[in-house]
Parts: structure tokens; sequence; C-alpha cells
């Protein structure tokens, strides 16, 4: 039997992608090996294999942070597992929502009788599985809250915020949760913290190549070879402008527009900026989007109080970049600047 | 009369299904989505089909509930939820027989609509798989026939409302960011359901 209908079908595409896996459908858990050889010393296997936790993270009283989602976006989830951000992180299969087992593992090996907050991108299949797992750890006397991220403003209008997607904003949105949980704050306070800051938090990305799946290895998908996609998901979701590719300081300043508008910052504001690669976009090309990125900020009278540019949140091999910004404040920014140590990602003191 | 082994049998049949059609469920996905539905499926049934492999003489019930929590604890993702309160809802509407009556076929149909919208929200003209699930339903539920006639009647439904999502705008899921783009595409989610249900039908005959 076969799809009845191939004329909605875009024609196969012959070429297979090139990638250094064994079997496909053991890519992510050949990777999670891979990743607790590396960095035993602070991260460990709860009473799942796709349950990672934090050696040093949980400790009597403090609020456990359970982030979790598809795997592909490396070192978003499980390299932001540590003392200081996350204690656990739940992995899916490649751009696929994790069951309610392993999410449940998690929140049972971190809760220390303070709660546990989940925190994960908006999508509909992570919202269900989720919800899952916190009912079944409500079943077991375990308090759970939930804070979705929305930062994409790519994917709905201003006064749909809420239907937003989560993408690379995650970084700092976790990152201030996490600090929020290590100062042995209550879960109420962290819930708020963690509101607020995906309240200041805005991310647009430009896709210019597509990735493809360990299991398929075919691009997900077409992109005309002198084209781009502005505001394209980080699971190759449309966006929301496909056009020409243009010049690096015309596609940042395309971003900057519509992020500094979203943004409704005051001369003097501060700001922490995010510049990411999707995956195969090199360093290079991020910082010739910073050195704009930093130009529009000053133009704007705004102060730039720290910057990230690598690879935070990936699309597995895509092509692009993100950029994100965070309107920080009293709150936000000693918990932007609070340490943590983490598999793939250290802040110190 | 159906047994567990039959409703085995055609757990077994779609997890063929999935494995044949899982690239171009993948392709179909891509266009509007993020490529990966085929994988969903065809990994969720081959859990289903290992956790089935040593069920011999379990009932209806049991079957369609170690279905549920192998797919679900395989996938993941959206189709991981849905379908495994489908079935579970499934087997609750069976729960205590040995075997099937022929009018048992409309229950377990209209038991897993309900279930995959009572975990997804989605209401009709969302274009989600409940497009082919909730006229499967009750195409299934207004026959009187045998067992394998009412699933070919659900599966007939479904596959005409698979083709009708073709012309729907996404309501729900990944596809509803793409608003008016969506419309043009069918439904990955609603390709598989009418797969899956044809492949019951053709098993159970």
């Amino acid at each position: 039997m076969a799809l009845n209908d191939a004329t909605t079908l875009p024609k196969e595409t012959p070429m297979k992608t090139k990638k250094i896996i064994n079997r496909g459908e053991d890519a992510v858990d050949e990777m999670l090996d891979g990743i607790l050889l590396a960095h035993g010393a602070i991260l460990a296997r709860a009473d799942h294999p796709r349950a990672i936790v934090a050696r040093h993270g949980p400790r009597e009283g403090k609020v456990g942070l359970m982030i979790g989602g598809g795997s592909g976006h490396e070192p978003t989830f499980v390299g932001f597992v540590g003392k200081g951000l996350a204690d656990a992180a739940a992995i899916g299969n490649v751009f696929a929502s994790p069951p309610p087992d392993p999410a449940l593992a998690c929140a049972t090996a971190i809760d220390r009788g303070a709660g546990v907050l989940f925190m994960y991108g908006n999508y509909a299949g992570d919202v269900m599985n989720f919800d899952m797992a916190a009912e079944m750890a409500a079943m077991d006397d375990i308090e759970v809250r939930t804070v979705l991220t929305t930062d994409d403003i790519a994917s709905a209008p201003r006064d749909e915020a809420a239907k937003r997607r989560g993408v690379a904003g995650n970084f700092f949105i976790f990152k201030a949760a996490g600090a929020a949980c290590d100062r042995m704050l209550s879960l109420d306070e962290v819930e708020r913290l963690a509101r607020h800051a995906n309240a200041r938090t805005y991310t647009m990305g430009v896709a210019l190549a597509p990735c493809s799946l360990p299991h398929t290895r075919v691009p997900n998908f077409e992109l005309g070879p002198d084209e781009m996609e502005i505001g394209m998901g980080i699971h190759g979701e449309p966006g929301i402008e496909r056009g020409p590719l243009q010049s690096a300081d015309q596609i940042t300043d395309a971003m900057m527009d519509r992020i500094l508008d979203e943004m409704q910052a005051a001369p003097g504001d501060r700001v922490a900026v995010l510049v990411n690669s999707l995956g195969s976009t090199p360093l290079m090309e991020l910082y010739i989007m910073n050195r704009r990125v930093q130009a529009r900020l000053s133009g704007a009278g705004l102060e730039t109080h720290a910057t990230w540019v690598g690879n935070y949140c990936t699309s597995l091999e895509m092509a692009g970049a993100s950029i994100t910004l965070m309107h920080l404040d009293d709150e936000l920014t000693p918990l932007i600047d609070h340490p943590c140590e983490c598999a793939m990602f250290r802040v110190v003191a | 009369m159906k047994t567990g082994d039959d409703i085995r049998a055609m757990l077994l049949a779609v997890a063929d299904t999935m494995q044949a059609n899982r690239d171009a469920l993948c392709r179909l996905d891509g266009v509007i989505g993020d490529a990966d539905h085929g994988i969903a499926m065809a990994g969720g049934f081959r859990a289903v089909a290992e956790a089935l492999s040593e069920t011999a003489g379990a009932t209806p019930a049991e079957v369609l509930n170690i279905a549920a929590k192998s797919f679900l604890n395989a996938v993941g993702a959206s189709s991981g939820p849905l379908y495994a309160t489908g079935f579970m809802r499934a087997a609750a509407a069976v729960k205590g027989k040995d075997s099937l009556a022929d009018s048992d076929a409309a229950t377990l149909i209209a038991a897993m609509a309900e279930g995959i919208a009572h975990r997804g929200k989605a209401g009709p003209g969302d274009k989600t798989m409940l497009d082919a699930w909730g006229p499967a339903a009750e195409a299934a539920s207004a026959h009187q026939g045998g067992f394998a006639e009412t699933f070919a009647i659900a599966a007939d439904a479904a596959e005409a409302g698979a083709e009708a999502t073709a012309l729907m705008q996404a309501r729900l899921g990944r596809a509803a960011r793409l608003g008016a783009r969506s419309v043009g595409h069918k439904d990955p989610g609603a390709a598989s359901a009418a797969l899956m249900l044809r492949a019951m039908a053709d098993a159970s005959n």
C-alpha cells in the first residue's frame, strides 16, 4: 500500500546527505552515551536512559529545574544541565518531544521537597507529553509548575504572543530560571521570574539551507540556491518572508528592526545578546552579524551587558542564524550573571 | 468474532504499512511541518510490534493497552500522546471481553477518535488527524455489518477526510504557524490515519 495521492508530494530527492552516524535510529542514544563519557563529572543518567541529571545541581529545599525537548538542537537542552542552571533534561527523538516517562524520571530525581519547574518550548507535542508527566508526578506528590518559552517573535503576531514557539531565547530564559533556583528562591518566585524572563526575550532567525534527519538523510525543506527565509523555525517550519539572499548587514537589520520594535526599550536600557548558529553557519558569519547588532544597539541608545556568539540552539546542520535580545532589568541582570557549570556552558563568578 | 490475537495481527499490519510509507510521510510532513511524521509512525508501530511479540492469548483490551504504552514511549512527539490516548480509550471500550463482535469494530474506531480529540483538543476542519478519524468514526457508527467491512468503510471515510485536509487551513500543531500557506497540502497526520485504518481493514478480512 502506498499513499495514494503522489501529486501532493514533492519529488524524491535523489541525493542523501552525508552524516557521521551509525544507524539513524541509534543517533540520539549514541550521542547521549558520548556526552556522558565526556562530561561524567557533571552529568549522570537518572532512572531512564533519556533522563539526564546534574550531579551537583539538586539539593535539599531547592526548586528543581527540568528542561527538555527533541534532540538535534545541541547544546540545547542537555548541554545546559549543571549546577546553577538546569537540574535535569528530558531528551526526545530528533525534533520530537520526549514521551512522559523520561520527564517523570527527571522530576523524581531532582525533587527535593520544594517542587519542580518544567520549562520547554511551546510546541503542541511537548505540551501534551510534559503535561502527562506533570500529572503523573502530581500523583507521586511532586509539585510541578510549567513555564513555556515563546521567544520566537516571527512565529505569531504580538497580540497572539502566547502562541509563539520557543527557540534560541531558551538559553537566556533557562539561565535566568536556573539561577533563581540556585539562589534557593521559592517555587512561586522561580515561576514568576521565569515568566518575566520569557516575556522580555525576543528572537528572530534566518535560514539559508536545510538540515536533514539522521533517519532519512533527506533535506527537510527546499530553499533555492540564492534564497533565504526570515523567521523560519528551528525545525524547518516555514517563516514569514522568503526572498533573495542579502548581505549580512541587510539581514541583520531586517531582524533587528523587528526585535527592537517588539522590545520597546528606552535609551539607556541594557540588553544581553545571543548571536546563534543554526548549525553549519560559521563563527565568522556570526561575528559579522554581531558587529551590526552592536551598531544597531548603539544607534538605539541601548547598552550591551553581555554577548554570547556561537552554537547555542541548533537545528542539526541547518545553515542560518538567529539573534536574541533579552531586555534586562534589575531582576534579570543578576540572574544572567549568576555562575553556572554545565557540560557545554559555563559562567564564572 | 475477533480475539486479542486478531487485533494484534491488525496492529502488526499497521507496522508494515508505516514502515513502507515512512519516507513518503516524511516528505508530506516536510512541506508543512518538520518532516519527521513518517519516522514517528514507523518507529512507534515498530515498538508496538516488538511489545506484542509475546502476547499470544491476551485479550483485545490488553493488546490495545500494550500498544498505547509502547507507542507513547517510543515516539513522544504529538502523535505519541494522541495515539496512546486513542488506544487506551479503545481498550477501555472493550474491557473484559475475550472476543469482539462485529459491532465492536465501530466501538473501537469511535473510541480512538474520541481519545484523539480529547488529548489534542482539535475540532473538525482544523487540518489534523482528527479530520480522518472523525469521518471514520461517523461512517463506522452508521454502518451495520461485519468487522472487516466496518473497518473498510471507516478507511474509505478516512481517505476522503485526509484528501479534504488539502483544502483546509491548519489551526493546530506546527502547520498552524503557516496560516494560509498550509492550504493546498494534505495533512500528514490525516494521511497516516487513513493508511492505518486501511491496513487494519485489510488485516481483519
